[in-house]
């Protein structure tokens, strides 16, 4: 039961409650948005959907929702929700930086500078206004690179443009004028400047981005899931530093891609990250991807360790991110940005089939029905890629002691033969069950 | 653990132990044209039957009217030299001419499969008299010529390396099977015959499939490209071809680029490859040598006032070769592994003068179209007999569904991954009977589904999508484990 409970309310039913993991008769669930997460709950066998005021075992939310919300309501220990409290320590572009450069200065000093490097995966940003001055220095420092200015809390690419010249800037803060109608922001909204990535790695003479699925179901301790499948978003235009006012060459993401005058909504300018590994092996060799995916995996746990001691680690919590990963031509991944409300809507029916396996695994996680053992190590198209610690390949369950060379759980872009592996998984707790 | 009785043991081919030494083995060599008697005239090294190669003369004809008159509607020369201005913008756009959206609504595909596959159709052979009504003792589909084309048991001995007891990329590198039993050997194997850079063995290696990592140079290995200096350089002439002089073919292509390529989901990314690999082909004259051993003819036009002066005839296109809608397929799965556009050119110029070019020629070679659908119809009236017989009652014929499969040899058919291991075959058979294999295991594949349709329509809509197929696993259960 969820909201507003009163005292000495004892629940539906007249003996003891049932405990957290035990399998409930239903579950009841809100859903604030109308797309394939609706879809996939509305089909889930046991799960019925609530009315406005009714009361609740599941909230798909949405994070407005949450912020005047939340701390006014009462959760049952079953009851879970798709957000963090303060998700914004990964999500805002502002928080994210002040967190990871806090969290390099803790690991400098803890481990050394070589281990400190490791968390060089984020381009150098500065918070606007308040660290104008800095990046006035900086942009001194490397005069004629390009950087890109980006609006903290805005998603789907508006709000951004690029520059090379100061005078841009000084010419921009004077006018106080922002592109985009800012029919929800009353107050001053921050700016972060970003040194934008020149060399990005191109295919077919095009940019791309991946975007790749991390559940984070706790952050005291850290247990996160990697997604096998993603996708990379290609850019419609060919790359090229001279259009620099050109917004659908730089930005990849779909929402500003479907407004380029070329786009062919049919074309989806997409690639299933498979199809992607498959290119870069076939390219580079096997050693090198392997290093790349690496370097990736690295990125996702840095970053939720950098914000594990600030996020409100409520157990009725478990967070689903979307991140946006741009590799360059030296094959170095950099971090772009994490969406906590990554995009649900399909743009094709491949991508709507991704999104329902996606979206179907996460809510396996969840676990509302109680059939998992909590020892798994994948979950249809998860795998745990970190718990508490770093999660090897090796056989067994996630108890077992790692011995000889360690090669980590992730498996983004490989074959995903989810259906297989949940029917395994299923099957024989299913059967105990009825004991 | 895979089921029991599955697992295959580690070994590449019968008695042999490694593809270095089955080389040596009885291995075709790859020679063209064919060796033959020493009299024989040239006409039948390109063709040794009087039948087929009237009717592929009668195809060109037809292919060239439907160019010319296409050429005198739209008031469009064949061929054009560019001022200079236009030669400076193309140049500058060398790069992406894919940005480049040029008016092409007048412009139809001179042909396409569907159209070719009428006249194949209509094929008879002169000497033999068929006057009873199709029934089941003789044949019911839709190629009515007597060639030979070979049976499960010839086809089992054919592609014994494709058996149940033998390794293969495609089946034993899936997740479950651990790498041990034969994945890790086999990429092993593959980089001695790299080091070792021995063509043949390369092309006994590649039936069990080509590991990714290696595939691009094994390829090259077999297709004898080194890409030295001179091919570069040729390359860049052609380019500069191109620039130069406008073709009216060039529309053509940038025309099926357009359609096809570009729409794919995959190959879209690849657009301006496809521009510059197939533009500079088109110019490309070493191409005429293949029509040497290729059934067909290259179009002869006049310089412009010279009409049957055989001092002013040029062949047109250049290389002889009329695209047709779904031609540029041919070069979309290429640029997956080669990205360099001199490379990656000559790769694909050789797979066409190789095989590519028997699919839309009429001729009784055993890897040309017509051999391929009297196989793949054969193969499925022997085997799947009720199938065969119901589809071709609701007006299904299935040579109707699977001929533009075969033509495209299966690209932006299959995903990508999967196209490639079907080619690794292609190339370490040196022919193309695996698509008419392919073709009928796909059909054996889907036969429940397709015993409940009741029109073309459905049959097709059962086809439509192979997208999701894994090409190696149906090949081997209908080569070895179907019972015959």
């Amino acid at each position: 039961m969820a909201k507003n409970k009163n005292a000495g309310h004892k629940g539906s039913y007249g003996y003891q409650k049932l405990k957290e993991r035990e399998p409930r008769a239903c579950i009841r669930f809100k859903c604030a948005l109308t797309n394939t997460i609706l879809d996939i709950l509305r089909q889930r066998p046991g799960w019925i959907e609530v009315k406005e005021e009714g009361e609740w075992d599941f909230y798909w939310c949405d994070v407005s929702w949450l912020r005047e919300n939340f701390d006014h309501t009462y959760m049952d220990e079953h009851v879970r929700i798709c957000h963090f409290r303060n998700h914004y320590e990964l999500t805002r572009k502002n928080y994210i930086v002040k967190n990871l450069k806090r969290f390099r200065k803790q690991i400098e000093r803890e481990a050394g500078k070589l281990e400190a490097r490791k968390c060089d995966f984020f381009p150098k940003t500065f918070e606007m206004p308040s660290e104008y001055h800095l990046f006035v220095e900086e942009f001194r420092k490397n005069p004629g690179i390009t950087w890109i200015m980006k609006p903290v809390a805005r998603s789907q690419g508006r709000g951004i443009f690029l520059f090379r010249k100061l005078k841009d800037v000084i010419d921009w803060r004077k006018d106080g004028v922002r592109t985009d109608d800012q029919k929800d922001e009353t107050q001053v909204e921050n700016y972060v400047a970003q040194c934008y990535i020149e060399n990005p790695y191109l295919i077919g003479g095009r940019k791309f981005d991946l975007r790749v699925y991390v559940l984070v179901m706790s952050y005291i301790p850290l247990k996160a899931w990697l997604y096998r499948d993603g996708f990379a978003r290609f850019s419609n235009t060919r790359f090229t530093l001279s259009s620099i006012d050109d917004h659908y060459v730089h930005l990849t993401n779909v929402a500003v891609q479907k407004t380029a005058p070329d786009y062919d909504p049919e074309k989806g300018c997409k690639w299933m990250i498979q199809r992607f590994r498959q290119y870069m092996t076939a390219k580079h060799g096997a050693e090198v991807v392997e290093t790349l995916f690496a370097e990736m995996d690295n990125i996702f746990i840095k970053s939720l360790q950098s914000v594990q001691k600030v996020i409100i680690s409520d157990k009725h919590c478990f967070e689903l991110y979307g991140y946006d990963i741009l590799i360059d031509q030296d094959l170095k991944p950099w971090l772009l940005e994490v969406n906590a409300s990554p995009s649900l809507t399909a743009s094709s029916q491949e991508d709507y089939e991704l999104k329902c396996c996606l979206l179907k695994d996460t809510l396996h996680i969840v676990d509302m029905e109680g059939r998992l053992t909590g020892k798994e190590k994948r979950i249809g198209g998860f795998d745990l890629m970190w718990n508490d610690g770093p999660v090897s390949r090796a056989e067994g369950n996630v108890d077992t002691p790692v011995n000889g060379s360690f090669m980590a759980n992730t498996h983004l872009g490989y074959n995903n033969d989810r259906k297989k592996q949940l029917k395994q998984l299923f099957k024989p707790l299913h059967t105990q069950q009825k004991v | 653990m895979p089921a029991v009785g599955q697992i295959p043991t580690p070994q590449a081919t019968g008695n042999t132990n490694s593809p270095l030494e089955a080389s040596q083995a009885a291995l075709s060599l790859c020679r063209f044209p064919s060796p033959c008697h020493p009299a024989a005239p040239p006409e039948h090294m390109k063709e040794p039957l009087v039948y087929m190669r009237k009717a592929q003369g009668s195809w060109e004809k037809r292919i060239l009217k439907s160019l010319n008159s296409m050429c005198t509607e739209l008031s469009v020369p064949l061929a054009r030299k560019r001022p200079i201005g236009e030669q400076k913008e193309l140049l500058n756009k060398w790069n992406e001419m894919g940005t480049d959206e040029p008016d092409l609504s007048l412009f139809r595909p001179v042909y396409a499969p569907k159209d070719f596959l009428e006249v194949l159709m209509n094929l008879r052979n002169p000497n033999y008299e068929n006057g009873d009504q199709p029934s089941l003792k003789n044949h019911l589909g839709l190629i009515q010529v007597p060639l030979k084309v070979k049976d499960i048991p010839e086809l089992r001995d054919y592609f014994s390396e494709l058996g149940l007891n033998t390794g293969q990329l495609g089946i034993d590198d899936s997740t479950q099977v651990p790498p041990e039993l034969f994945e890790n050997e086999h990429v092993r194997v593959g980089q001695t015959v790299l080091t070792e850079q021995d063509s043949a063995a390369a092309q006994q290696y590649v039936r069990q499939g080509c590991p990714t990592a290696l595939r691009a140079e094994l390829w090259a290995l077999i297709l004898n490209i080194s890409n030295q200096p001179e091919d570069i350089l040729y390359y860049e002439q052609l380019k500069s071809n191109v620039i130069q002089h406008d073709l009216l073919v060039d529309s053509l292509i940038y025309k099926d680029v357009k359609l096809t390529a570009s729409n794919d989901d995959y190959y879209f990314v690849f657009e301006d490859y496809l521009y510059q690999v197939l533009l500079c082909f088109s110019r490309d004259t070493s191409v005429l040598e293949h029509f040497s051993y290729n059934s067909a003819t290259p179009p002869k036009s006049y310089i412009r006032g010279k009409l049957g002066v055989e001092e002013y005839a040029v062949f047109y296109p250049p290389n002889g070769v009329i695209p047709f809608h779904g031609f540029s397929m041919y070069v979309a799965p290429l640029c997956f592994l080669y990205h360099e556009p001199s490379k990656l050119y000559q790769i694909f110029r050789e797979m066409y003068v190789r095989f590519f070019f028997r699919l839309h020629s009429i001729s009784s070679h055993p890897s040309g179209i017509v051999s391929l659908c009297l196989l793949f119809e054969t193969l499925l009236q022997t085997h799947l007999p009720q199938l065969f017989y119901h589809l071709r009652e609701i007006g299904a014929q299935p040579l109707r569904i699977s001929f533009k499969w075969m033509v495209r040899a299966f690209s932006g058919y299959l995903a990508t991954d999967q196209l490639l291991l079907l080619w690794d075959r292609i190339l370490g058979y040196n022919s193309l009977e695996i698509l008419a294999v392919l073709a009928a295991a796909v059909f054996a594949f889907r036969a429940v589904n397709l015993m409940e349709v009741t029109s073309l329509a459905a049959a097709e809509a059962v086809l439509a999508d192979l997208s999701t197929l894994k090409v190696m696993p149906l090949l081997q259960i209908f080569l070895f484990a179907t019972v015959t």
